[in-house]
């Protein structure tokens, strides 16, 4: 590791994985995405009703946690979102034993949080009350509505007043997050830094994705990785160069230019979009961010000694990863 | 490869040699410089959507010019407000940076809502017409935020990467202070950057739901102030490291000194009350810059003229300039133009590179009586003065908080 602390100086700068969490469609935590991908079998889709139409539509839907997650006490998080809540949950189980030295001030971490959708349930409700009658739209849901709402509650959370992005887009857009990370990690701005995708249901979602895409079952959920620069489970070993889905340029000579930037690997090693979505539903952000999670687990579980994340974005990017041991 | 990162030796200085805007105030430098000289205010009553049940019936909304300049994007007919606004501004700053299309120039812009009005008339046929899909999908598309940077990337010929940073009503801010970042690291040459929000009836019933709005054109730093007014606009910059510039022959707006960002943890939509994070902020880019609070000649405030925002702003920068703030000029050009939300932070510091480039302070005129908080100086009338360094500052819900400083160029 040569690491300057003034400056940019990055030459050998490893950025470790100290930790991973997710919440799915599969269970609260890394332990059941994983039994699920390793299953390989999709998930039960659950039903949403859609306004105007007797046939509900499928949707994937978080199962209730095992146990009321302690975090909820939290008077920020009380009348939080479910993407606030889902963001949470990822972001305290990424950051397993750190989370008390966090909490005490004694690392100071980066937080990112990557959405596609944001808030949309309180956003659709809020909108829906200033169509009735915008005198009594409630103002305990329009804050929750802005796309930083989360970030804000984790924040809050952790008692944390670093740097804090929330970044908007496509499936990539958790990749670029990572890449973002190791750039603080490398400046000095943070001792430690969390990424997370989230995402979550509502009709209107799913309404929306049908146009697009028939089969598609959308779905909730959030995936976490907290990144350091000492040695971890993990480490990222390159994030690509995205490549935007232009004008000029197709989805498919998109993939391949993503994934001729990365290692060849046998097809075990490598995290798709497509089987991801396909097992666990369609959720954006949090879809590439499963794929890297399951892919920095399989290496800690050392069933491979590096992985490969290709990401298909849904309109703006293909984008890749590599973690290796 | 984004990761690992390119390897650098040195810090480069960052200029800007492009810079666009639109507000309520008119299309592009020239008649929003003069309307930011004379302290000009374009409130009017809403006409984008029906307001008649809203306690507040007024903001300044934009007039957007009926032609549009030709670009290479092959489907401006679809775009909606949001997307012109931010695709004028690029084009106004483009043009002038007299930038040539190249692979891996990154776009960062910040915006709250995007094209949220696109979604809401989704919504809306959803629930009035559910099988009826005509211009649905389009409207889906085209309500995306990362739909927005596309265009332009699509407009110009170039091929980012995109990152939108969605950190309320700071995002803006933060967008310019990510690319300076990208720039001043060297890992990247040029970096186009901005920010840009449009009207849109959520977000108007939503901040009067809160009853932060005021019924009358917004009063920042008055003792008599009764919340805030909206806007809508966008700005965006082109920013390069000054050897790329210098050997271009590249005409320079002005310097960024520095940037700083901390986050309030206090409440979702309430400043801690003595400005804690926008001490921090304002502290920490006066550190990079390497600048003492009386080394900066004006400060365009965030100033939203809400009751807690303006308390809580004063407190900070009468903390963090101490014996030094009864030197200090300070403004909010929200007065004239509004509160716009995720281009705020970007339309304000094109607004203090027209006060270094045109030496002059941006009034507020509608100021009648100073809050006895603000230990500053507030510019209540047009000032011709000299202006070498500007502080800017931009606050959002949920806390972020974002600080640019720049320069004057000679």
């Amino acid at each position: 590791m040569n690491v300057t602390g003034s400056g940019f100086s990055v030459q050998g700068l490893k950025v470790a994985v100290q930790g991973v969490g997710a919440v799915s469609p599969a269970g609260w935590g890394v332990e059941s995405l994983y039994e699920a991908w390793k299953k390989g079998v999709p998930l039960p889709a659950g039903q949403v009703a859609r306004p105007g139409w007797e046939k509900p539509m499928a949707v994937r839907n978080l199962p209730p946690p095992p146990t009321r997650p302690a975090f909820l006490a939290h008077p920020r998080l009380r009348r939080a979102t479910a993407i606030g809540q889902h963001t949470v949950a990822a972001a305290l189980e990424a950051m397993g034993t750190d989370l008390e030295q966090i909490q005490a001030g004694a690392i100071r971490p980066g937080i990112i949080v990557c959405v596609l959708s944001g808030a949309v349930n309180y956003s659709r409700r809020f909108y829906e009350e200033t169509l009735r009658d915008p005198a009594t739209a409630s103002p305990l849901l329009f804050p929750e509505t802005v796309f930083n709402s989360s970030a804000s509650h984790l924040a809050a959370f952790l008692g944390v007043t670093a740097i804090n992005y929330t970044l908007v887009g496509d499936d990539g857009t958790f990749l670029q997050g990572l890449a973002l990370a190791a750039d603080w990690l490398a400046e000095g701005r943070v001792d430690a830094c969390v990424v997370v995708g989230a995402e979550e249901n509502d009709w209107i979602l799913s309404d929306a994705l049908r146009l697009f895409q028939r089969d598609a079952i959308h779905a909730a959920g959030a995936g976490a990785i907290y990144l350091k620069k000492d040695s971890g489970t993990a480490e990222l070993a390159a994030i690509t160069d995205p490549v935007l889905l232009t004008q000029s340029e197709t989805r498919e000579a998109a993939v391949q230019k993503v994934r001729d930037q990365l290692p060849s690997a046998p097809a075990s090693e490598w995290f798709l979009s497509d089987r991801v979505k396909l097992i666990f539903g369609e959720a954006f952000t949090a879809s590439a961010a499963w794929q890297c999670v399951l892919a920095c687990e399989s290496i800690r579980r050392k069933e491979m000694s590096a992985a490969n994340v290709s990401v298909s974005g849904t309109n703006q990017q293909a984008i890749g990863a590599r973690f290796s041991v | 490869m984004l990761f690992p990162l390119k390897k650098t030796a040195a810090t480069n200085r960052v200029v800007v040699t492009g810079a666009g805007i639109i507000t309520a105030l008119g299309n592009g430098w020239r008649v929003n410089a003069d309307g930011f000289r004379a302290g000009k205010t374009a409130f009017r009553p809403v006409t984008l959507f029906d307001v008649s049940r809203q306690r507040v019936k007024i903001a300044a909304e934009i007039d957007l010019p009926a032609d549009f300049p030709e670009t290479k994007l092959n489907h401006f007919h679809r775009l909606g407000r949001a997307s012109r606004m931010l695709l004028l501004a690029a084009h106004e700053a483009w043009t002038q940076s007299r930038w040539q299309a190249a692979p891996g120039i990154p776009v960062v812009l910040g915006t709250t809502s995007g094209e949220m009005a696109l979604g809401e008339t989704y919504l809306r046929q959803a629930i009035e017409s559910p099988k009826k899909f005509r211009s649905q999908p389009s409207r889906v598309e085209h309500y995306q935020v990362q739909r927005q940077g596309l265009d332009v990337c699509n407009a110009f010929g170039f091929s980012g990467p995109i990152t939108t940073i969605s950190n309320a009503c700071a995002s803006g801010a933060n967008a310019i202070g990510h690319a300076f970042e990208l720039v001043r690291s060297g890992r990247a040459e040029r970096a186009l950057a901005g920010g840009y929000d449009a009207l849109c009836q959520l977000t108007f019933a939503g901040f009067d739901s809160l009853q932060a709005l005021s019924t009358q054109p917004c009063r920042p730093f008055d003792a008599n102030r009764d919340g805030l007014s909206l806007g809508e606009g966008a700005a965006v910059v082109t920013l390069e490291s000054l050897d790329s510039a210098q050997r271009r022959g590249a005409e320079i707006l002005g310097e960024i000194a520095a940037y700083g960002a901390a986050t309030d943890t206090h409440h979702l939509t309430q400043p801690h009350p003595q400005g804690d994070a926008a001490l921090a902020s304002m502290s920490a880019a006066c550190a990079m810059a390497n600048l003492t609070p009386g080394q900066i000649n004006y400060i365009n405030a965030h100033g939203t003229a809400t009751s807690q925002n303006d308390a809580t702003e004063a407190a900070a920068i009468n903390r963090w300039a101490g014996a030094e703030a009864g030197k200090i000029f300070v403004s909010s050009t929200k007065a004239g133009i509004g509160h716009l939300l995720g281009a705020a932070g970007a339309v304000e510091s094109v607004i203090c590179l027209m006060a270094l480039r045109e030496q002059f302070l941006p009034p507020q005129t509608s100021l009648a009586t100073k809050d006895p908080a603000c230990g500053f100086q507030v510019v209540s009338h047009p000032t011709n003065r000299r202006v070498d360094t500007v502080l800017s500052n931009s606050f959002g819900f949920g806390g972020a908080n974002a600080t640019l400083i720049f320069r004057r160029w000679l």
